[in-house]
């Protein structure tokens, strides 16, 4: 049984590298995401233009304009003389923010009335406009604590602030683990599904099942190959991650790998699933795609789960991505144990015996 | 000499090629029912927008000092406040994420306060394997602070320096809703995958299986060839738009205030550039496996990171800055955003519109180009 099982997944490993174009479309998409993603899938904000429309005259808001200046997010400072121009700015996406001073911005400080700035962003980017508002947020917190603290002599409290896991908030952290739950993704799926259809659509399905082979090792011989594709994928992420872009690797290998097996058997399991209703590869891959694409805009990446409404973060518990998004960050950065893990690694299995199990039962529904 | 395109023959093509569309389940899901699924996830699933964040608060220190401090974190919009017992307990919690930062007020904070050469330190720790949430955690701890210090300083009769507030205005988007931008960018996606992703498959399936042989010993010449997997293509793209339009603005209330006849025009120019990239990929590849996987990398992936639909393109390193220029999905998506939600901008449709029929003509030229109406 063994050896049958065996032959088939080298036909099915051979079928995936039998030519040069095969080949490359397998290798070639990865590395080039390795170089370029986390460079620019960051929702980081920076060499951004800050334009400030000042009306004031006084002294605080010349100080507050130099350290605007000074932060890394605004590269570019563009200075504004009037309405229309701030206008202009605005609509032609010259500026990402716009600071405004009031005319009475240093009266106001002088009279000790609390003094308002206007920040005026550009709502066709408002998610950079929100980052960048942090940035300038940050920037005023400062300016306004130092004069407090010269004004009092002495400060009362001070705030200590540490950013466990990435002391630097580099964004490449962030980035890089949640790649190779994402990369590896697509091509378990895709892998999976096509593999079954293209047998549908040839005629060749009909001959493999009235070999002596059942449709459970039928499944296993097109799971196989994809664990394979998936972990070599994954793997060259790891190895870039590790050593060309120096993310800390804290947690274990072990650990990893075995649930990365979890991962993509779940990942198999949806992919035959798909497959198993689908008569043709068009069908087969816009199905796959049908499935993906929200996964990977729901994993958590994008942007938090915490952050969706309540009955889609239950929806999502179905979705493999995000719980191993969750894993590998949590052994990258945060050195998870296995007891930790394990929030993330039972819902995979679950997964995958649904959806195995689903697919086994749709596949021999089909062939009575 | 014949003439290039027999209107009886370009007609009876492309009716093949419509009903061969309609009756597949795939490309109705992915015309019709993918781009308003998509459309409900970016209006509801992903939001950018700050929400409450879960934050941890160890009360080392009960006296009313530090309770006054911890009723400012309590007040705050943007945090939801679990307060702990131990530092080891909520660092737990950290580490599983189900708190994004804790703040810890040491035992000795209220004597520290009291003591008039010192500084009572308090300590923030946030999630740091979440950039941005850690980010906002450390504006909104320290906002609180601030004020905070500020009302006690007041409540002891010293005269503060005003603080200073910042008012955010989002222009075009006064509520700054992240939907109101992801939604006219996510429709560039749909745009593609229609474009890119379905015409990818058409001419390698007639290859596969062997069709291709049989419209190649027909009179059908290049030109009706091409034509016949454009056309269909295109009307399906143009419904699926004017669709996600039509859900985007009276569904879901996303403002459209520029005109639709040019909304038509540049998402035609669009289409034309991935319908065009699809064709080229499928033409050359004559596989379907591999001329899928080619347009998913070439087309889809592309339009979801480089088009700054998602991703700031000011953010990114210069050479891949300059790669982005290349990509039609970026344009698009600045030209479908400013409809939406600026109006009629002249420049920058123009601008965005002169790079899409120099992308359109090249995809389909360089398709032109490569359908040889020869066996190899």
């Amino acid at each position: 049984m063994f050896s049958r099982i065996l032959t088939l997944i080298i036909k099915e490993l051979e079928m995936l590298l039998q030519d040069r174009q095969s080949r490359m479309v397998l290798i070639v998409p990865v590395i080039l995401q390795l170089a370029l993603f986390p460079f620019a899938a960051t929702l980081e904000v920076r060499n951004n233009t800050l334009a400030i429309f000042n009306e004031d005259s006084g002294r605080e808001s010349t100080e507050l304009m130099q350290r605007f200046s000074q932060a890394q997010a605004f590269s570019q400072l563009l200075a504004l003389y009037s309405e229309a121009e701030l206008r202009y700015a605005i609509d032609n996406q010259e500026a990402l923010i716009v600071i405004r001073f009031p005319p009475d911005f240093s009266r106001d400080i002088a009279a000790g009335r609390p003094p308002k700035i206007q920040a005026i962003l550009d709502g066709r980017r408002s998610n950079s406009g929100h980052i960048a508002l942090g940035y300038v947020q940050q920037i005023v917190n400062d300016y306004s604590n130092e004069r407090f603290k010269l004004q009092q002599k002495k400060a009362p409290s001070s705030l200590v602030v540490r950013h466990w896991f990435n002391p630097n908030l580099n964004y490449v952290w962030h980035i890089l683990p949640s790649l190779i739950a994402i990369i590896t993704s697509i091509n378990a799926l895709i892998v999976t599904a096509l593999s079954v259809a293209r047998e549908r659509e040839q005629g060749t399905l009909d001959q493999l099942l009235i070999s002596p082979l059942t449709p459970g090792m039928i499944m296993i011989g097109k799971i196989i190959p994809a664990i394979l594709v998936a972990v070599v994928q994954g793997t060259i992420i790891l190895l870039g991650a590790i050593f060309v872009y120096r993310v800390p690797f804290a947690g274990s290998l072990l650990l990893l790998y075995g649930s990365m097996i979890f991962y993509c058997l779940a990942l198999a399991g949806f992919g035959l699933l798909i497959s198993s209703v689908c008569a043709t590869q068009q069908q087969a891959f816009l199905g796959v795609f049908s499935f993906v694409m929200p996964a990977i805009l729901l994993s958590g990446y994008a942007s938090p789960v915490d952050n969706m409404p309540v009955w889609l973060q239950y929806l999502d518990w179905i979705n493999p991505i995000r719980h191993f998004i969750v894993i590998v960050k949590g052994l990258f950065l945060k050195d998870i144990g296995f007891v930790t893990l394990l929030h993330s690694l039972y819902p995979l299995l679950i997964i995958a015996v649904v959806t195995l199990s689903a697919a086994n039962y749709l596949f021999r529904k089909r062939l009575a | 000499m014949k003439s290039p395109v027999s209107l009886r023959r370009l007609h009876a093509l492309c009716r093949k090629e419509t009903w061969q569309i309609l009756r597949d389940p795939s490309s109705n899901l992915i015309a019709f029912v993918l781009p308003v699924v998509m459309l409900f996830i970016f209006g509801y699933g992903i939001n950018l927008d700050s929400t409450a964040v879960n934050i941890g608060l160890v009360l080392e220190d009960t006296s009313p000092e530090a309770r006054h401090f911890a009723d400012s974190l309590y007040g705050s919009p943007y945090f939801v406040v679990h307060s702990a017992e131990t530092q080891a307990e909520v660092g737990q919690a950290l580490t599983e994420g189900r708190v994004r930062g804790f703040v810890v007020v040491p035992v000795d904070f209220a004597e520290k306060l009291k003591q008039p050469a010192g500084t009572a330190p308090l300590l923030v720790v946030t999630d740091g394997s979440e950039p941005n949430t850690a980010n906002f955690v450390q504006n909104y701890v320290t906002a609180a602070w601030i004020g905070w210090m500020q009302q006690r300083a007041g409540e002891r009769g010293e005269l503060p320096p005003p603080g200073i507030s910042i008012e955010p205005r989002f222009w075009f988007n006064p509520a700054a809703e992240s939907r109101n931008f992801l939604i006219p960018g996510s429709i560039t996606i749909i745009m593609t995958v229609i474009g890119a992703l379905l015409t990818s498959l058409v001419v390698a399936r007639e290859w596969e299986r062997g069709t291709m042989e049989a419209l190649l010993a027909s009179p059908v010449t290049r030109t009706e060839l091409l034509l016949s997997k454009l056309l269909p293509y295109y009307v399906l793209g143009i419904v699926s738009l004017f669709l996600c339009v039509g859900v985007a603005a009276l569904m879901m209330h996303v403002p459209f205030r520029g005109s639709l006849l040019i909304l038509w025009g540049i998402g035609s120019l669009f289409l034309a550039s991935s319908l065009g990239l699809g064709l080229l990929l499928s033409t050359v590849l004559r596989n379907q496996f591999v001329a899928a996987q080619a347009a998913l990398n070439a087309a889809f992936l592309p339009a979801l990171m480089l088009s700054g639909f998602l991703f700031e393109i000011r953010s990114m390193p210069a050479i891949i800055q300059y790669a982005t220029y290349l990509i039609p999905a970026r344009y698009f998506v600045t030209a479908i955003q400013t409809l939406f939600q600026a109006g009629n901008v002249a420049p920058v449709l123009l601008h965005s519109g002169m790079f899409l029929v120099f992308a359109g003509s090249f995809f389909i030229g360089l398709t032109a180009l490569k359908t040889r109406r020869r066996l190899e």
